[in-house]
């Protein structure tokens, strides 16, 4: 029906291709270098390469409370375990290593351990060092920690009430930054329209969750205090200052390397490097090498998110649907710490915050929050899902008020061709582009009215059917001065411009003639290599196998600078590009060197075919590898006074990226892809599922490099994007306990949810970077989730529920109330209850038959020894005071096993008649606690025991076992009956129906 | 899981807990020992005890598939597998798919590698190596699946890089079945 734009052999760029004849490398879609040792197991990752000798294994003692005091930590009996070498705690992190920089002046200070609170569920508190990761586990379960719980702050609102608990007492509240800025005459605009437009909207947590969760090898060299680290950070390397200071010694003494390979980032990768500056603290104190590799529920509980954001914009509208301004509220999410480079992902996008739009009035509030929950920070479409969420469900709504076409409603703001390149109202320059053209071109070639026919037939059937629309600009090679757009004149004055995005690319010819390319990009399965041999190789009019491309990085040995690494999709533009730069001189030298010998001038000199000659006289050529070598093998040949031409570094920065003015205008990007996306989805009546039955992108990216990777590139972003409209959040409890914490509760999409859309193409060259090239990378995380969302409104007519647009929540919108829930049968009932505290709640009931007398089951109940033997897992129960005990439990419930101390209490004590237990605990598993209420009552068989209990729990047991907490505790429950009942002297009998004790000491246990 | 290999074979129960034990695999064809606690993963056994690292690990709770090797000739999860169950048995990992690391057939993939090349099916490659396994049993099992077999199958894998279409369509190349999920195709986009 509709084919990709891309011409798949090429069109030879005369800047690229240096020679003649040959067709071009670059535009063709090439298959990759990378492939042949991933698809055979022999590629490196991070955690394949070689430790050194002695190095020690790292385990890391995470908090279960979203937010507390610290009172105290024993670690005794955890260096007791056997194969311990060390437990680093705060205090060592304070002694050796100093806060992590904050990018917006606060008194906040985030350690790379907590060192006297910890503010969300996973933050580090201590760390183990054993000779194995299985014994350094085995010891975290031996360290005490005291916790003092305090007020959780869960949701951007509460984080907004000044009465909130501060994260930050020196702060005093935990409203961090907030900013004004005003673009145009938007108070004019508002007057002057026909009417506004308003939607509000919250976009929530989620994450890209790279399939290679983080990994640290870190050693410290106490003669010179260096500290040389490997690990798979993707940069931006402007964090690598950060750890320097972190860690209290220069750049130059912090060597960081990345391995060859690396599973997946997204940007999430970025966060590693407070587990940097963590695990070289760790090799400093233990004085050994260190190795830590991050498990998956440690990654989804702890690691990195992106930002939630609520959004308010009032759209000041003509009544042809004309926007004339836009005044935008937007409060961000940055979790508990503001940790680099937040907050950037509200500042991403400032200079594009009117989208693919022609709005001159703008008028925007920036507030950033703190809560309890993980720290946020880059994330596949860093901050663009969120805006273009709130903008384009506005641009719906300003259809559905005015009674328009939604897609006419965008055409008539879409920026026009003529007015490229186009100074939005924030200072951004949308560099490129025909975007009504392409528009057009995506709805006739993604054939928008069979769309439309179809959506009608279904309609006709009764059936929920709706098409969505959505129209966004994907900015791409951030400026590195657009963060400081958070910072007033006055602030960016005293701190120095910070401006550009130095990419860097490093290219060599070696004595064989061989071809070597380096860049310091840090790639995460995208295959820059592969691009970078196309791109070089057509320079030097050599093949594709000619050219070998590095991608470690050294930060000791190679070239870099701040702007380095792998985010803001700046491969394509600017890095690829920077490489072709470097390429070109170095060609440029060698032709100078050879044109003598070729009776010829530079400028006539070709490279092609391997070999290197005169334009004019293509017979008298030298081989490639002659002309390369000859700087190697006799240098005493060149030209008097010429420099061998043997290596060539260029570093190259986009000439648009300036700082912010005074005024607040900022580019806060180098170029800008459009995108225009359209879909359709039909709604299971029953279930409220959402099924996506077409999907059509249209792109323009500049031109295409290598376009079998730009169509990976927008397959999996898309398929990000699915995700995050329809399945993935990171839920907290409104106690700030985490409730994601596996791959069986954070919901990825898998083959079967993922369709594949129409790509479509178009090709408009940025003028601003070398290949023309701009990313792509990121779009459908910008546009997607906007534009199912804006299907789901058509098709439900009405409101659309917060993302992710789950079974339940549409469920909820489409059928009625469902009527009470009967009676169920007498018995164990165990269901999750809304807590009061909204944890992870819990509660149920049931009664047993007991083959003994009343008395004799209240003395087995009340003593401790016949209680220990009862309770499963129980390894001792201690008296701790009148009718209260001290209960040591090993629980296991899913993935997650571990060593509980738990608080029991007996009151309400009715002998032999009734009793209430209720307990508390905590442990590196997690916090709770219960109550249970238990009577005994006569039966002609001996005693029923009837039990009614209510628990919450929290920490990692909640957020990995939460589906199975329910079973598990029936399990115990019956488990604690079963031998109670064989204690008592009976038959042990099928054990159906919970007991309340059991899973109220497990909870204890569980608990603490 | 299927039982242990024999009555003989000492079951988890009565191997001591803090004692290392001899696991005798055959890897790719070749056997192999080495020294585990009973509590030891069979990944990290095969990773970190035989050095046989194209074996990923992606969850270690059996939800993300990038462990799967086969014993015996089945698809199982290594993170949800110990070591000492292992013992004696055979175990295939990506490592042993093209059929030779040695001699003139040395780098030669299998079509299934050389169709996921050619079709873009991996980025970074840290889910291929699971999928790649349990593909090698299913299309053994299951030589022409329909692309909503093959779909429900590789639902057992997650992958955060590729959408999974340049997965499909490679394997639909490989069995001689036309790829239906075409980015330039207009049905492409039922699924």
């Amino acid at each position: 029906m509709t084919v990709m734009r891309t011409v798949w052999n090429g069109a030879a760029d005369p800047k690229a291709a240096a020679g003649t004849g040959a067709p071009a490398l670059v535009g063709r879609p090439m298959p990759r270098v990378e492939d042949g040792a991933l698809l055979t197991g022999v590629a490196r990752y991070a955690d394949d390469l070689p430790a050194k000798p002695g190095t020690l294994h790292a385990a890391i003692l995470r908090s279960p409370h979203a937010h507390a005091e610290i009172l105290g930590v024993d670690t005794a009996a955890a260096l007791a375990v056997p194969g311990v070498a060390a437990v680093v705690t705060g205090t060592d992190a304070q002694r050796v290593a100093s806060p992590f920089l904050v990018g917006v002046r606060a008194p906040m200070e985030h350690w790379c351990l907590a060192v006297d609170r910890v503010r969300h569920v996973g933050e580090p508190v201590a760390v183990v060092l054993a000779d194995s990761r299985y014994q350094a586990e085995d010891a975290l379960d031996r360290i005490a920690v005291r916790y003092r719980p305090l007020p959780p702050v869960t949701s951007i609102v509460q984080a907004l009430d000044p009465a909130s608990e501060p994260l930050h007492p020196a702060l005093g509240s935990n409203l961090v930054n907030s900013r004004s800025f005003r673009y145009g005459d938007p108070e004019a605009a508002f007057a002057r329209a026909d009417r506004s437009v308003s939607v509000e909207v919250e976009f929530p947590r989620n994450s890209c969750t790279p399939m290679e969760c983080f990994v640290v090898l870190a050693d410290h060299d106490a003669a010179e205090d260096a500290y040389e680290v490997l690990s798979n950070f993707s940069g931006p390397f402007a964090v690598h200052p950060v750890m320097a200071r972190a860690l209290k010694v220069p750049g130059s003494r912090l060597r960081l390397k990345t391995p060859p390979h690396s599973g997946g980032s997204f940007g999430n990768k970025q966060a590693v490097f407070p587990y940097i500056v963590l695990m070289a603290v760790c090799a400093r104190v233990a004085g050994r090498p260190v190795k830590w590799v991050e498990d998956r529920l440690e990654h989804l509980m702890a690691a990195t998110s992106a930002t939630a954001r609520r959004m308010r914009i009032d759209a000041a509208v003509e009544a042809d649907g004309r926007v004339l301004a836009l005044r935008m509220e937007q409060t961000e999410d940055c979790g508990a710490y503001l940790r680099a480079p937040e907050p950037a992902s509200l500042y991403r996008n400032h200079g594009n915050l009117t989208g693919a739009y022609d709005i001159p009035n703008l008028a925007v509030t920036n507030r950033i929050v703190v809560t309890n929950k993980t720290p946020t920070g880059l994330n596949r479409g860093f901050g663009g899902g969120q805006l273009y969420y709130g903008l384009e469900r506005l641009m719906n709504r300003v259809a559905v008020e005015l009674g328009l076409d939604p897609l006419d409603v965008i055409r008539r703001n879409l920026v026009a061709a003529e007015a490229m390149p186009y100074r939005t109202a924030s200072g951004g320059s949308l560099d490129s582009g025909d975007y009504p053209a392409t528009l057009e071109e995506a709805v006739r070639d993604g054939a928008l009215d069979a769309l439309k026919a179809r959506r009608d037939a279904r309609r006709a059937e009764g059936r929920l059917y709706g098409i969505g629309y959505a129209a966004v600009v994907e900015p791409s090679i951030s400026n590195m001065g657009y963060i400081t757009t958070v910072l007033t004149a006055e602030e960016r004055r005293k701190a120095g411009p910070k401006n550009g995005a130095q990419a860097t690319a490093s290219v060599a010819v070696d004595p064989t003639g061989g071809v070597s390319v380096h860049v310091s990009s840090a790639p995460q399965g995208q295959g820059h290599r592969t691009v970078l041999a196309q791109v070089v190789a057509d320079v030097f009019g050599l093949r594709f196998e000619d050219v070998r491309v590095n991608t470690d990085l050294d930060t000791g040995k190679d070239a870099w600078s701040i702007a380095s690494g792998n985010y803001s999709s700046r491969f394509a533009g600017a890095v690829a590009g920077a490489a072709q730069v470097a390429a070109t001189r170095l060609r440029d030298r060698m032709a100078a060197l050879v044109a003598g010998s070729l009776n010829s001038r530079p400028e006539e000199v070709r490279f092609a075919g391997g070999k290197v000659f005169a334009a004019g006289n293509p017979d008298n050529a030298l081989s490639f590898s002659r002309v390369a070598a000859a700087g190697h093998w006799a240098p005493g040949t060149l030209p008097d006074g010429r420099e061998a031409a043997l290596r060539e570094t260029a570093f190259w920065t986009p000439e648009p990226l300036k700082a912010p003015t005074d005024a607040d205008y900022i580019n806060s990007s180098a170029c800008y892809g459009f995108i225009f996306d359209f879909c359709g989805v039909e709604i299971d009546r029953d279930t409220g599922a959402v099924r996506i039955d077409r999907y059509v992108t249209m792109h323009d990216a500049g031109r295409l490099l290598n376009p079998l990777l730009v169509e990976g590139q927008i397959l999996g972003g898309f398929a990000h994007a699915v995700g995050a409209a329809l399945y993935e959040e990171y839920a907290y409890g409104d106690d700030g306990r985490f409730l994601s914490g596996t791959f069986a509760d954070y919901l990825v999409p898998t083959a079967c949810e993922v369709p594949v859309p129409v790509i479509l193409h178009r090709e408009s060259p940025s003028p601003v970077t070398p290949l023309g090239a701009k990313g792509v990378g990121e779009g459908n995380c910008m546009s997607t989730p906007a534009c199912l969302a804006n299907a789901v409104a058509d098709a439900l007519g009405g409101p659309v529920p917060s993302l992710p647009l789950t079974p339940a929540k549409i469920a909820a919108l489409i059928h009625p109330p469902e009527p009470p829930r009967p009676a169920g049968p007498a018995g164990a009932v165990a269901a999750p209850a809304p807590s009061a505290s909204g944890g992870r709640g819990l509660s149920g009931e049931g009664s047993r038959e007991v083959p003994a007398p009343p008395e004799q089951v209240w003395a087995i109940l009340l003593d401790p020894k016949e209680l220990a033997a009862l309770l499963p897992g129980c390894e001792a129960l201690d008296r701790a005071g009148p009718d209260a005990y001290r209960a040591e439990v090993v629980v296991g419930i899913g993935p997650v096993r571990g060593r509980y101390t738990a608080e029991v209490a007996l009151s309400d004590l009715d002998p032999p008649r009734s009793l209430t237990l209720s307990g508390s605990g905590s442990s590196a598993l997690g916090t709770g606690r219960g109550t249970g209420h238990v009577t005994l009552e006569r039966t002609a068989g001996g005693t029923r025991v009837t039990y009614r209990y209510s628990a919450e729990v929290g920490g990692k047991v909640a957020a990995v076992g939460g589906r199975m907490l329910d079973s598990a505790s029936r399990l115990l429950i019956g488990q604690f009956f079963e031998k109670l009942v064989a204690r008592a002297g009976g038959a042990p009998a099928p054990a159906e129906r919970p007991g309340l004790l059991a899973r109220l000491l497990r909870f204890l246990g569980l608990n603490r | 899981m299927p039982p242990l290999k024999s009555a003989a074979t000492p079951v988890a129960s009565v191997l001591a807990a803090d004692a290392r034990h001899t696991v005798t695999v055959v890897l790719n064809g070749t056997p192999r020992t080495g020294q585990a606690h009973p509590r030891l993963l069979l990944s990290d056994f095969l990773r970190h005890e035989l050095g046989a690292h194209g074996t990923r690990v992606g969850c270690e709770h059996g939800v993300c598939g990038a462990c799967t090797v086969r014993i015996d000739g089945v698809a199982q999860r290594a993170c949800l597998t110990l070591a000492v169950q292992a013992d004696g048995r055979r175990i295939d990992t990506v490592e042993g798919l093209s059929q030779s690391n040695q001699g003139p057939t040395e780098g030669r993939m299998t079509a299934l590698q050389e169709a996921f090349r050619r079709h873009h099916a991996l980025q970074c490659g840290f889910c291929t190596a699971g999928i790649l396994m349990s593909l090698s049993d299913y299309l053994g099992r299951n030589p022409k699946p329909t692309e909503e077999e093959l779909r429900d199958m590789l639902s057992g894998h997650l992958c955060r890089c590729t959408g999974y279409a340049g997965i499909v369509r490679a394997v639909m190349d490989v069995t001689g079945q036309a790829a239906a999920c075409d980015t330039r195709s207009g049905e492409a986009a039922h699924v």
